[in-house]
């Protein structure tokens, strides 16, 4: 059995790599004196598969449904990462109409994973029913999701130079039903814990992280945030169109885990304004950029012209070609910064694509956050960063 | 990520001269490589400096380019919260490093260079717990190497 520390009187705890507590495939070693934490080693890596290593010998298109089994939670979000850094490498912008869907998407995703964060970390401090409150809205989302991509985990929904199919009027009504809805859901989640003692005296104090601590850990997103750094990339460096919407960045001031749980609930909130905006002013227009060497042509103009029937085949299967260059472009997922650096040496794929990965980041702090406090306060922790493997281990 | 980049170079220039070996920029994303005998000295003026104050490191990732001499290449990303820009630095440094760790610096250099070490093999010398993160501890290869094929039958 390992050990991290030389103290003969203590004791060595194995949590995971399967338990319900780690949300995934995460071992933890513990070691305790009594019931407090005296050290924490993360073991991470169960879940590697190797994606960057499979980036540089797939096509740019054929990485896409990779980025959906980085974060299974937001799969949408890693869509839309990986495609805007690829647009960004090539040069290119999508239409108007796409970056309003891409949006919608994004705070769809994001309300998605934290609906799922706050079933699942409520349900490991012993708040069950929180979990079918929030499933119960997730599922709501799934469908919506579902109807768009034809999936509701593996949506694969974005290309690059646009995504895959237009959103219909009727799908459009049915996002606004679910944004009219939510703020009302919200304030019944806030009813059952915000001010529930339980839920304070397990979560406030808990670990705590000051933001020089998160800072120099690398931590983004919402555990940032509740360490009192306002450092949201959809305000930091707008992609898609952020710079135009009207919404506030929630930041904390105790940066533990109760803080952590403020900022995801007005998260939400925000998310759900966003959508509001989107909704009203999304306009009319193409989806896709009008380039048949980067995105396949219309099945109309492919099976009346010679050349663009060319430019189909060679997309489907050779794929388009990249300038020479190297590009790192980084969205605010739910998690926090998702990075792709890509290294083209011109051709079909990535000379090299590194996965700035949020979750990865964010779980190195976890032995900073355990490190003295009690043993069952360990499981709120792992809660409060939100980690989802797929995308620590990619 | 607009604007600041050519200055920092500009300034790691001045500061440094000779030590930055190379620069370039691509879709206005500017890059430096430095001397990786500076590695940490550098990383340190860039973190302290009071304009630079890059106070964040976001990545520490390797390129491997077999046909070139030396082969490895080390990049970093570093992220300023006050002027709110990204700055990408390398090294190109031999085939195992080694290349001094940036973990006095930042506890994030920890598990990215744990990474970097797994996936090439390249040594950081002062980490403190330079083990293998992702792949499996009796692992001998080094999967991002481009001699590894993807499969192997």
């Amino acid at each position: 059995m390992e050990t991290i520390t030389e103290r003969p009187d203590t004791l060595t705890i194995n949590m995971g790599p399967s338990h319900p507590a780690t949300h995934g495939v995460l071992r933890v070693v513990l070691e305790l004196d009594g019931e407090t934490v005296v050290a924490c080693r993360p073991d991470i890596g169960y879940l590697h598969r190797g994606m960057e290593k499979i980036a540089e010998n797939r096509t740019y298109l054929q990485f896409i449904p990779y980025t959906d089994r980085m974060d299974y939670l937001s799969p949408l979000a890693a869509n839309v990462g990986f495609a805007l850094a690829v647009e960004e490498l090539l040069g290119i912008r999508v239409p108007p109409r796409c970056e309003f869907i891409r949006v919608i998407c994004c705070e769809l995703a994001r309300i998605g994973s934290h609906l799922v964060w706050l079933g699942t970390s409520a349900l490991d401090l012993g708040a069950a029913t929180m979990f079918f409150h929030t499933f119960k809205d997730r599922e709501w989302h799934y469908d919506l999701i579902e109807d768009l991509t034809g999936a509701r985990l593996t949506t694969s929904y974005t290309r690059v130079g646009g995504v895959a199919y237009d959103a219909t009027p009727d799908w459009l009504k049915r996002v606004r039903e679910f944004v009219d809805a939510m703020p009302n859901r919200i304030d019944d989640y806030e009813a059952l814990l915000t001010k529930n003692t339980i839920w304070l005296k397990r979560t406030q104090g808990i670990g705590r992280l000051s933001a020089a601590d998160a800072l120099s850990w690398g931590v983004t997103g919402p555990v940032l945030r509740a360490s009192g750094v306002s450092y949201d990339l959809r305000k930091a460096r707008p992609y898609s169109g952020y710079e135009n919407y009207q919404f506030e960045v929630p930041v904390g001031t105790e940066g533990d885990v109760y803080d952590r749980y403020l900022v995801r609930i007005e998260e939400m909130r925000q998310s759900v304004k966003i959508l509001d905006q989107a909704l009203k002013n999304i306009p009319d227009g193409p989806v896709n950029v009008d380039d048949p060497k980067i995105f396949l042509p219309s099945k109309k103009r492919v099976l009346t012209s010679m050349e663009e029937l060319i430019h189909q085949f060679m997309i489907v299967t050779e794929g388009f070609t990249c300038p020479e260059g190297e590009i790192y472009v980084a969205t605010e997922v739910p998690k926090g910064e998702l990075g792709f650096y890509i290294v083209s040496e011109g051709g079909k794929s990535p000379y090299r694509c590194r996965i700035r990965s949020s979750a990865f980041n964010n779980l190195s702090s976890l032995a900073r956050q355990c490190v003295g406090e009690l043993v069952a306060d360990v499981v709120a922790c792992i809660g409060s960063i939100d980690p989802v493997m797929g995308e620590v281990d990619r | 990520m607009a604007g600041q980049g050519e200055e920092a170079v500009g300034r790691l220039k001045a500061q440094f001269g000779d030590a930055v070996v190379a620069a370039g920029a691509f879709r206005d994303q500017h890059w430096a490589v430095v001397a990786p005998a500076q590695w940490l000295t550098i990383a340190r003026w860039l973190r302290d400096d009071a304009w630079a104050a890059y106070n964040v490191l976001l990545d520490v990732t390797g390129v491997h380019w077999p046909d070139r001499t030396p082969p490895m290449e080390v990049v970093a990303h570093l992220y300023s919260l006050t002027r709110n820009d990204v700055l990408r630095i390398k090294a190109r440094v031999a085939d195992r490093g080694p290349i001094a760790s940036l973990t006095p610096l930042w506890q994030s250099a920890d598990w990215n260079e744990r990474e970097t070490f797994d996936m090439f093999g390249i040594v950081f010398e002062g980490h403190p717990d330079l083990r293998r993160i992702l792949m499996n501890e009796d692992y001998t290869d080094y999967p991002l190497r481009k001699e590894l094929p993807l499969f192997r039958g």
